[in-house]
């Protein structure tokens, strides 16, 4: 079964094509890396599957849903977490949850029984009054992952979400990230970094709106040759026309 | 390369970033304008149909001539023929009238044979703009009778109109807000301005650059007040020639000490700038304070909108400390009194003194360090 | 170069830097490597003059960051963490103003920024605030470069820069040390720790180890394998509970173990691999 299912899509402002014609299939539980030097096209296609913005031409399905023609079910069915904005600082941990929660018009109840449990098995009960501010920058970081899944949606966009956090936190990091797929979410990674991109499941990349690249880290290896996917990633960008 | 050069091309640096923000340029410029003709016209100019009565105990051919010259301009109309003079305060009272004209009576008579008759105008100042404009259309109403009357009687006559502003005899308030905009114009570009342009480098971290590089931190600061001063030496040429020509109100006193004041005030508000950019970090922070700190005060206790005078003791004495207080009693001193640079040698000083403490504090706080 | 001693700073009830001490030869490339809030940026800022210290003393080029700041500014290259330019100037105007900064003219030292301006030359006459991150950064480091700097202080330059910019950014600085250049960078990425001469790892305001990093990763103290599984999650959880694993974690598609003792328990495509900087901080820290 297929999370995302994208055929041709194409993405066109004025004369400027922003994305070429892009097809792929994400698996339920598959965690896929979307990787693309600045001006590729990685926004734009991204843009399209949260259903903000309308495809040009060519068709795409997200978490069941059509696109063009449903993008308010998409919304209420994905998830996002970015490095720059996730949770409220000034707010405290509960009523960020809350927030997040009430958003997608979880039921109260629901809200803070989900609430606990979140927060135990995160090792956070203690924290739940805690103003998010003075919270550790993994404890964020994890926090805000969490968050991003509470209201149960079939797939999270992450962008770089291990930024600038230590190893240790990060591996735990991934390890939330495994569990979110295993329990059946899909998701979809944007990152700069490439050390990042080798834990995903399977990694595309993308150069002047095309995806020229689409596999394993270790498949993607062994296609270009390299050691790792950093060397990948610029073997491909040298192709790259645009110069944003 | 010497100091001077560095000093100079941080001038244009400071210019380039005014000139390419288009949109805060043009508000920059574009406020006083704005804000001097939307007072201007808050302040009605236009006088039509104002209510007047007449109380004309003589009813003689001149009176009759007169009455019918004002009936006929489209500016008055004449509701009211009260009998006695006492009714008149109640036509007033009730708002009904907002002017009056009483004629002597044998009005004609005493023009004939005396050659002087007197008539007496009565007008609401509680607009003070309005009233005067009132008296200004009766009086030449008067004035054009008078002239023919002399032509038709080859005798030397005059006719005295004598006047009197009703609730508000010192008219105040008329003319009140050209330095009240000008205190806030001034207020606002220096001390808003130059705030946010030092703290926006902090904010950027561009500041964090310079302070690791020899540059002296006193460059930077100054190189960012010059340009903000040439702003407001253009809104100050703006608004000048905006409220004598558009306005009509003329700088009765000297231009010389008014210009003079203007630049101390300037001083005084650039400094205060300044030493908002040293407390704060953001430039939200930066607006917010000298929104709240510096505009609300120039507006409420400056007398711009309300007189002083009313004002509970606490708030008098809390607007002594208001720069903008001192500057616009000296612009009205000056430009609508038309008095003396004598008169105004308290302002001049307390300004001065106020420039002189607010430098000296804000280059101790300056620091050469981050926070 | 640059020699730091018990260096401590304080903010309200956080310790930023808990007695850091240090040394840095005149033209290495001394790497600070930890991650986001671990004092690297206060670190830097105490070098460059513009924080002062708790206590501790620091000098650079021979000079005390405290008595003497005003020569040090004149001979130190600094670039903070977001790249500090004019958005609202252009590349030109950026270079020369930050030229005229430093009482010279672009000119003058065209020469050693001759490389990395070139690149972006093409661009001159467009605002800084419309170059991409790659660019800018090329920017930012002309400017810290326009007087001739003795000592660069980098702080965080890859951040938010697209990988291949990065490498040419790595190259760069390769080159700049050949000048004799002395580099002080941080970075939150272990990956670019071999590029350095020597690193600190920094955790919590405190430093784990100082070393180079092909010593470092000669420290390692256990043999370290590799294993790839299509289940790496499954895997994970198996072998946390196992009594005779010292450590597992996952490290990109792969999981990295260390037994207690050796021989290794046998487990499908274990491999003996070369421990990364990564490797190595994941030790300190829980060493620590």
């Amino acid at each position: 079964m297929n999370t995302i299912e994208v055929h041709e899509l194409t993405k066109k402002f004025g004369d400027f094509t922003a994305v070429d014609s892009i097809s792929f299939d994400v698996a339920t539980g598959e965690v896929l890396g979307f990787l693309g030097a600045n001006g590729a096209g990685k926004t734009t296609a991204m843009r399209m599957l949260c259903g903000l913005s309308k495809p040009s031409s060519g068709q795409g399905r997200v978490a069941g849903f059509d696109i063009v023609r449903q993008p308010e079910q998409i919304k209420k069915n994905i998830g996002y977490m970015s490095q720059k904005f996730s949770l409220y600082e000034d707010l405290k941990v509960w009523e960020n949850i809350r927030l997040f929660a009430g958003i997608y018009g979880m039921e109260n109840r629901l809200i803070a029984t989900k609430t606990d449990e979140m927060l135990h098995r995160l090792g956070f009960a203690s924290e739940k009054n805690t103003i998010v501010k003075t919270l550790p920058l993994g404890w964020k970081q994890k926090l805000a992952f969490s968050v991003s899944i509470f209201h149960e949606p079939k797939i999270v966009f992450l962008d770089e979400p291990t930024g600038g956090v230590d190893p240790i936190t990060r591996r735990q990091f991934w390890e939330l990230i495994y569990q979110a797929a295993h329990r059946g979410i899909t998701l979809f990674v944007t990152t700069h970094y490439m050390d990042e991109a080798e834990y995903c499941n399977r990694i595309s990349m993308m150069v002047d709106g095309r995806i020229e690249a689409l596999g394993t880290p270790k498949q993607l290896k062994q296609q270009f040759q390299a050691t790792s996917i950093d060397e990948v990633f610029r073997k491909l960008a040298r192709k790259a026309v645009r110069n944003e | 390369m010497g100091k001077t050069q560095q000093f100079s091309a941080f001038i244009k640096k400071e210019f380039r970033h005014i000139f390419r923000d288009r949109r805060s340029m043009l508000i920059l410029l574009g406020m006083p304008i704005i804000q001097i003709i939307l007072f201007g016209f808050a302040i009605t100019t236009e006088v039509k149909n104002a209510q007047v009565a007449v109380f004309d105990p003589s009813n003689d051919i001149a009176t009759q001539r007169i009455i019918h010259r004002l009936h006929a301009s489209e500016y008055f109309h004449i509701a009211y023929y009260p009998n006695h003079p006492e009714d008149i305060n109640q036509l007033f009272q009730e708002g009904k009238i907002q002017l009056a004209i009483l004629f002597n009576d044998h009005f004609d008579q005493r023009l004939k044979h005396t050659g002087d008759a007197s008539v007496q105008l009565l007008a609401d100042a509680t607009d003070p703009n309005q009233a005067s404009i009132m008296v200004g259309y009766a009086s030449n109403i008067l004035a054009a009778f008078q002239q023919e009357w002399m032509q038709e009687c080859r005798i030397p006559l005059q006719i005295i109109p004598e006047i009197r502003m009703l609730y508000n005899p010192q008219m105040k308030g008329a003319y009140n807000f050209v330095p009240g905009v000008m205190g806030l114009i001034l207020m606002l570009i220096c001390a808003m301005m130059t705030s946010i342009a030092i703290v926006r480098e902090k904010e950027t971290g561009t500041m964090e650059v310079l302070l690791a590089s020899p540059i002296k931190p006193g460059y930077v600061i100054f190189s960012k007040v010059i340009p903000y001063f040439s702003l407001s030496v253009v809104n100050l040429i703006t608004i000048l020639l905006l409220s004598v020509f558009v306005l009509g109100v003329p700088v009765s006193g000297s231009l010389f000490w008014l210009v003079i004041v203007s630049f101390l005030f300037i001083t005084v508000a650039l400094s205060l700038g300044i030493l908002i950019s040293t407390i704060v970090r953001t430039q939200v922070a930066a607006m917010l304070i000298s929104g709240m700190a510096l505009m609300m005060p120039v507006m409420l206790l400056s007398g711009m909108i309300f007189p002083v005078e009313n004002m509970p003791l606490i708030l008098q004495g809390l607007s002594h400390i208001v720069p903008a207080k001192w500057f616009i009693l000296a612009v009205k001193k000056l430009m609508i009194e038309g008095l003396a640079l004598r008169f105004v040698l308290k302002e001049f000083a307390i300004l001065a003194l106020m420039a002189l403490l607010l430098i000296t504090v804000s280059l101790k706080k300056f620091k050469v360090r981050l926070s | 170069m640059i020699q730091v001693r018990q260096i401590s700073k304080n903010y309200k009830n956080v310790q930023a830097l808990k007695e850091l001490s240090f040394e840095v030869q005149a033209g290495e490339i001394f790497g600070i490597i930890g991650p986001d809030g671990a004092g690297k940026t206060s670190l830097f800022r105490i070098l460059a003059t513009l924080l002062l210290a708790d206590s501790g003393s620091a000098r650079v080029a021979n000079l005390d960051v405290v008595q003497d700041y005003k020569k040090i500014r004149s001979r130190i290259g600094y670039m903070p963490g977001r790249f500090s330019l004019y958005q609202d100037l252009s590349v030109i105007e950026n270079l020369e103003l930050f030229a005229t900064v430093f009482n010279t003219s672009v000119k003058e030292n065209y020469d050693l920024i001759k490389d990395i301006y070139c690149q972006i030359e093409p661009f001159k006459d467009r605002k800084a605030g419309k170059l991409s991150g790659g660019m800018k950064q090329k920017l930012a480091l002309s400017c810290a470069l326009i007087h001739k700097p003795t000592v660069l202080f980098l702080d965080e330059p890859t951040t938010g820069v697209d990988p291949v910019s990065r490498k040419e950014f790595w190259d760069m600085l390769r080159k700049l040390k050949q000048q004799g250049i002395t580099i002080l960078v941080s970075t939150p990425y272990m990956d670019e720790a071999s590029l350095c001469d020597r690193i600190a790892l920094i955790q919590n305001g405190q430093f784990l180890h100082i070393d180079s990093p092909q010593n470092m990763v000669k420290q390692f103290p256990k043999p370290l394998y590799a294993m790839e599984t299509i289940e790496n999650y499954k895997w994970l959880n198996t072998l946390k509970n196992d009594a005779r694993i010292a450590s597992v974690y996952i490290c990109g598609e792969k999981l990295h173990l260390t037994f207690k003792a050796d021989p290794a328990l046998h487990l499908p495509d274990l491999v003996p691999v070369a421990p990364t900087i990564e490797d190595c901080f994941i030790h300190l820290m829980q060493y620590n």
